[in-house]
């Protein structure tokens, strides 16, 4: 009993952990006051500051196109990945997926900085960015699928093929509604992660190109301002709501599995 | 798919049943029943599905047009940058910054390979310091995230089934907020304004010490390190801890073992797995972060990460930037190894 009672103390404190930061990034959002140190009172004025900010907006406008761009495309390549690995087993293909994914993400950010300047001699900028962000969610994307994928039941497709149908079919008519679920949340992951990312963006988005992250950045690095808090705060309410999409169309992706 | 019988392509029936359209027939009415059925029973023809056939010649082709796209473009954006950088880290730095041609019309223009950046590397102690102190931050963040991670993870696992799925969303959670918010709560958090501030300035008053400041040092480094990665550590655990057969522990007891002996002498070592591949989770991403000591740290906080971007985006030493990434590189491959290697010691203990 009593040993159960201090492993729910010390749960709840990791938890007030968790969320307590985030708690007063959300309540200094409202707060009447240039200083995130005291509560002065009620105000909507840095949502206010947050609308009449242009390049704020504009790097909102970025991010949004990145986010859509790189994500529907990563889901395409994403899924194809996640077949071949379930189907054929690839292991060197198994490998460049799941890399990306386990390496620190500066390693991609700088090797792609290298890449497109070096070789490419492309100009960072958008298709810098909609491109490195392909690479690292194409792994997210595959995984989801291959998972889905693993949970099928076998003898469904053996079914198919009994009855007639072509791999094509089997693939058209059994196998992709099946997984569509999957691969939609995959999507909708790999959206996340682009409309969140710092690291990569950050080494290859150059000069002229600013993204909602890179602009965060560089208003804390500057000052803090509650203006960030009021940022911050729709950003949360953008990803919960995605996360909300992402539970209600496929439950599993949220089940933690090894 | 010309040979298919439940599609029934004119094709497919000139080429098959052309002789005998009675059997046609009666194939098709078969295949009919199937198709409504969804399932082929003891009574299905099994030649009748030519599927095998034709799979053998689409097998490959389709093989390739699966595995296609993704290869070639990790090929193109994952493992050409990879070479292009393992390449760099052995070229000159150029003129300007960025790297000297490999060859070179003019031969007394700085140009080809050297093993110089790694000699610089190995030539200065600081760079060594630097990856040691890293190593050293990442195995106390770990460390942090075990201890604050184990009793969540655990707490979770003993829970009734209806409210663990809740419970690990909640885990979840924050950590699907912006990287950087999740930083610049801290930063409002350990403000010298803020209450953690003001307590442990009060409480060094009173003991007559000279007040610290906790924004900018290596401890809102570890904490926002700890933070950020605490999910990474709680999830793989609770997945392990979740998998234990409560019977085990009856049987401690019923042998006479305390809590803390059920603990240590059962719970704990098969956790092992669980606990490293949750510590691969939160150690490696670790290793390679700049952005919080860029943004929490102070000026001598610096880790591998905020040397790397340095190289790259401040002196723009590309060659040696690479040289850091490669080491970088090797050193996590290195403990990735390392923990499949004791995780799966602790495997076969359990």
């Amino acid at each position: 009993m009593r040993r159960g009672f201090w492993l729910w103390v010390a749960a709840l404190a990791a938890y007030a952990f968790l969320y307590l930061p985030l708690l007063i990034v959300i309540i200094y959002s409202f707060n009447d006051s240039r200083l995130n140190a005291e509560w002065v009172g009620f105000t909507w004025h840095w949502y206010n500051v947050l609308l009449h900010d242009k390049d704020m907006l504009a790097a909102a406008g970025n991010s949004l196109l990145i986010a859509l761009a790189s994500s529907l495309i990563a889901t395409l390549i994403g899924t194809m990945a996640g077949i071949a690995m379930y189907r054929y087993k690839m292991r060197v293909l198994t490998f460049m997926v799941m890399t990306p994914v386990a390496m620190p993400e500066i390693l991609l950010g700088v090797s792609l900085l290298l890449f497109f300047i070096q070789v490419l001699n492309l100009t960072l900028g958008m298709l810098s960015i909609v491109l490195a962000h392909i690479t690292f969610s194409i792994g997210f994307v595959a995984i989801v699928v291959r998972t889905s994928l693993a949970g099928l039941d076998e003898s469904l497709f053996e079914a198919a093929r009994d009855c007639g149908a072509s791999p094509w079919e089997t693939f058209r008519h059994i196998t992709f509604p099946l997984i569509l679920p999957s691969v939609i949340a995959g999507g909708l992951m790999a959206f996340t992660l682009s409309l969140d990312d710092f690291v990569i963006t950050f080494f290859t988005a150059g000069v002229g190109v600013s993204t909602l992250p890179l602009r965060i950045y560089s208003m804390i690095k500057i000052a803090v301002t509650p203006e960030v808090n009021a940022v911050s705060t729709l950003l949360m309410l953008l990803t919960l709501t995605m996360i909300v999409l992402v539970s209600r169309i496929a439950p599993n992706v949220l089940r933690w599995r090894a | 798919m010309s040979e298919n019988p439940t599609r029934l392509s004119p094709a497919a029936r000139l080429s098959r049943w052309l002789k005998n359209v009675a059997s046609a027939a009666r194939a098709r009415r078969q295949a009919a029943e199937k198709r409504n059925l969804h399932l082929g029973n003891e009574h299905s023809e099994p030649v009748a599905n030519a599927g095998s056939a034709s799979a053998a010649v689409f097998r490959l082709p389709v093989k390739w047009l699966v595995s296609g796209p993704p290869f070639i473009f990790l090929l193109l954006f994952f493992v050409a940058p990879g070479l292009i950088m393992v390449l760099a880290s052995f070229r000159y730095p150029g003129e300007f910054g960025g790297l000297a041609p490999v060859i070179s019309v003019d031969p007394n223009a700085l140009h080809g390979l050297t093993l110089e950046t790694y000699g610089f590397f190995f030539s200065d102690l600081i760079y060594a310091e630097i990856f040691a102190k890293s190593f050293l931050v990442a195995l106390a963040a770990t460390l942090t995230c075990l201890v604050m991670a184990y009793p969540l993870a655990l707490l979770i696992a003993r829970s009734p089934k209806k409210s663990r799925d809740p419970m690990v969303l909640l885990v979840i959670l924050p950590f699907a907020s912006n990287f950087l918010i999740r930083i610049y709560a801290w930063m409002i958090l350990l403000g010298p304004q803020a209450v953690p501030s003001l307590l442990v300035n009060g409480l060094l008053g009173t003991l007559g010490m000279a007040p610290v400041h906790l924004l900018f040092s290596p401890f809102a480094v570890l904490v926002a390190l700890v933070y950020v990665h605490l999910p990474f550590m709680v999830l793989p655990l609770y997945t392990n801890l979740e998998k234990h057969d409560p019977v085990l522990l009856d049987a401690a007891r019923d042998l006479g073992a305390n809590a803390w002996q059920r603990f240590w002498r059962v719970t704990f070592p098969l956790s092992l797995p669980g606990i490293f591949s949750g510590a691969t989770l939160v150690f490696i991403p670790v290793l390679g972060m700049f952005a919080i000591p860029d943004i929490l740290g102070g000026t001598g906080d610096m880790l591998i990460g905020n040397l790397i971007k340095e190289q790259f985006l401040g002196t723009r030493d590309w060659p040696f930037g690479s040289t850091l990434s490669i080491m970088l590189t090797i050193t996590v491959l290195a403990c990735v190894w390392l923990a499949a290697r004791l995780g799966g010691m602790g495997r076969r203990h359990a």
